[in-house]
């Protein structure tokens, strides 16, 4: 079971699932209104969680090869 | 000529050697031409992907949405990053599919599938007519672009005809080599204009961005967030979704993922490509620091902004630098989209009409093929009065309908059958249509709801009606389906891999 690969999820229900909370200017954030800000940081936490899922199917992999060798 | 049309002249003769250079050594055969003999590597394919996506859409449509409407341009950063995220699980399981059946076009994809032709026509008359409006979208941003740099000595009707026969003769002399050639030059040069616009104009006229954003909010309140009704955080949300499925469906990028060589490049593309994502702040910077510079640009005009700005800030060299970048933005997904419709219609409409077709012919056929869709979309482009973004929505409506169908065709047993997917894609098709003519929206067909329902993307009434029906037609003629997988190897066996791939599927889907 790869059950880390539902992680890639998480992006998506925070980004969009924040949208409505977070429909505001204030705080700023380094000068960006709030809502922006937001949607950055998730752009930036989905490189993360891609990257994540990467280094872990390939962990798998390895595994995979190394048992069926 | 004024020294900002000599940039972008000699920017153009540089693309074109390019594009020419590109294909020195290699004989121009069918798969040549439009999936590069299937040899890219992770940056290649990255290029060819960033040059797609990255189009004139993103440099003057986003900043024409944040200099018209502010925080809903915002959706066009987030659906990006989610269907690179998508992209992880979804392109593999194409990639590995469309190598064993040595496919070319997304049409290949289920003709080969559902062992049908005749989807495959009918995947390519939907795909072509999504096509038009984003082949529309860059003409008429280069006709934008020529003239605002030409300060006004070009019209902007003239430059869509000088471009438009600029992308036809790069589209017939380079193929797809060419564009990854060229899409190196442009991603360059965008990133570079994009992030020193992004960073200048706000410094230049406001001292920082926080002072810019405070004055935009002091003059326009609300501009920085989602309106309660219209383009609310549902429309928000809703769009998103929509886009992020529609993605990679457009058949040029679907196109793109053939010319992989490996499924992990798709791997590493998805970790790499939301960070390129971030271009698009700038992008919105600038179309923000426009907003009290020069005002006054209300509907399609808003998407003058940035080079109307460009032009009251600097000189005639630096002008024709962001319009030769402009240009380049429009004329790689330009030729990628132009060369994707012509091969799709000779390839997969004439040539499954007329068989017997030798791929010479078929070859031919999509070359003179090509002057043929532009003159189309040059004619579709002189009438239009829309902006860049409405013309993309309007396309990504009609190519979203392909996702269900591929959605459900993805396990070594697809749960959809060749019944379910025809009558999923034409009722959906029909649905978008019948949207898009009537003007009908979620608000107009149910005024008493909440508005969180009517600010819904009418898209979706479009992508439910089509799972709807493809899942309730392959249901009704479901056991054909059964009785192939029991001759091709036993129920079980499929069964597992339909379960596996399904659950694959559903992570990809709401990812």
């Amino acid at each position: 079971m790869r059950w880390y690969r539902w992680l890639a999820l998480v992006p998506a229900i925070g980004m969009l699932g924040g949208v409505p909370f977070v429909n505001r200017v204030e705080p700023w954030v380094f000068g960006l209104p709030l809502l922006l800000a937001w949607v950055l940081v998730w752009v930036l936490l989905t490189s993360a969680t891609m990257w994540l899922i990467y280094a872990l199917d390939r962990r798998h992999e390895r595994r995979a090869e190394q048992s069926g060798a | 000529m004024n020294p900002a049309l000599l940039v972008i002249g000699a920017v153009l003769a540089l693309a074109l050697a390019l594009g020419v250079r590109a294909r020195r050594g290699r004989a121009m055969t069918l798969e040549e031409w439009t999936v590069g003999g299937r040899g890219f590597g992770t940056v290649f394919v990255f290029l060819l992907m960033a040059g797609e996506i990255y189009t004139t859409f993103t440099f003057l449509g986003g900043s024409g949405w944040a200099y018209g409407k502010g925080a809903p341009a915002f959706y066009i950063l987030c659906y990006g990053a989610l269907a690179y995220a998508l992209s992880y699980f979804l392109l593999p399981v194409i990639w590995r599919y469309a190598r064993e059946h040595q496919l070319l076009s997304q049409a290949d994809y289920f003709t080969s599938k559902f062992g049908s032709p005749g989807l495959g026509v009918l995947v390519s008359v939907v795909s072509v007519i999504a096509i038009v409006p984003y082949l529309v979208l860059q003409l008429k941003g280069l006709g934008i672009i020529v003239s605002e740099a030409s300060y006004g000595a070009i019209t902007s009707n003239s430059a869509v005809w000088i471009s438009s026969a600029v992308l036809v003769v790069y589209v017939v002399v380079s193929g797809v080599r060419g564009s990854a050639w060229t899409a190196v030059v442009k991603d360059v040069m965008i990133l570079v204009v994009a992030i020193a616009l992004g960073v200048y104009l706000p410094l230049h006229y406001y001292g920082g961005m926080r002072t810019m954003f405070e004055r935009i909010e002091a003059a326009k309140p609300g501009f920085l967030t989602l309106p309660a009704t219209g383009m609310s955080p549902s429309w928000f949300i809703s769009t998103v979704i929509l886009t992020s499925l529609g993605f990679y469906m457009w058949p040029h990028t679907f196109g793109a993922v053939y010319t992989a060589r490996h499924e992990n490049v798709f791997r590493r593309n998805a970790v790499v490509m939301p960070l390129y994502q971030l271009v698009l702040l700038f992008v919105f910077l600038a179309g923000f620091a426009a907003i009290q510079q020069v005002p006054g640009l209300t509907g399609s005009a808003a998407d003058l902004s940035l080079l109307r700005v460009s032009r009251q800030t600097f000189g005639p060299w630096i002008v024709g630098t962001i319009g030769a970048a402009g240009l380049l933005t429009a004329l790689v997904p330009g030729s990628m989209l132009l060369m994707t419709a012509a091969t799709l219609v000779a390839k997969n409409v004439y040539g499954r009409l007329a068989p017997g077709t030798s791929e010479a012919q078929v070859t031919l056929l999509a070359k003179w093929l090509v002057p043929v869709i532009a003159l189309v979309s040059v004619y579709f482009t002189m009438r239009g009065g829309e902006t860049l973004v409405t013309l993309l929505l309007m396309g990504y409506n009609f190519v979203t309908q392909l996702f269900p169908p591929l959605l459900f065709s993805l396990g070594r047993k697809p749960y959809a059958t060749r019944a379910g997917a025809f009558a999923g894609i034409l009722s959906g098709v029909a649905t978008v249509a019948w949207l898009t003519l009537s003007g009908v929206t979620m608000a107009s067909l149910v005024p008493s709801w909440p508005d969180v329902v009517k600010d819904l993307n009418a898209g979706i009434i479009a992508m439910l009606v089509n799972t709807v029906v493809l899942l309730a037609v392959s249901l009704a003629t479901g056991p054909r389906g059964a009785h192939v997988a029991l001759l091709s190897g036993g129920i079980h066996g499929a069964y597992l891999d339909h379960r596996a791939e399904d659950a694959k599927g559903q992570s990809g889907e709401t990812a």
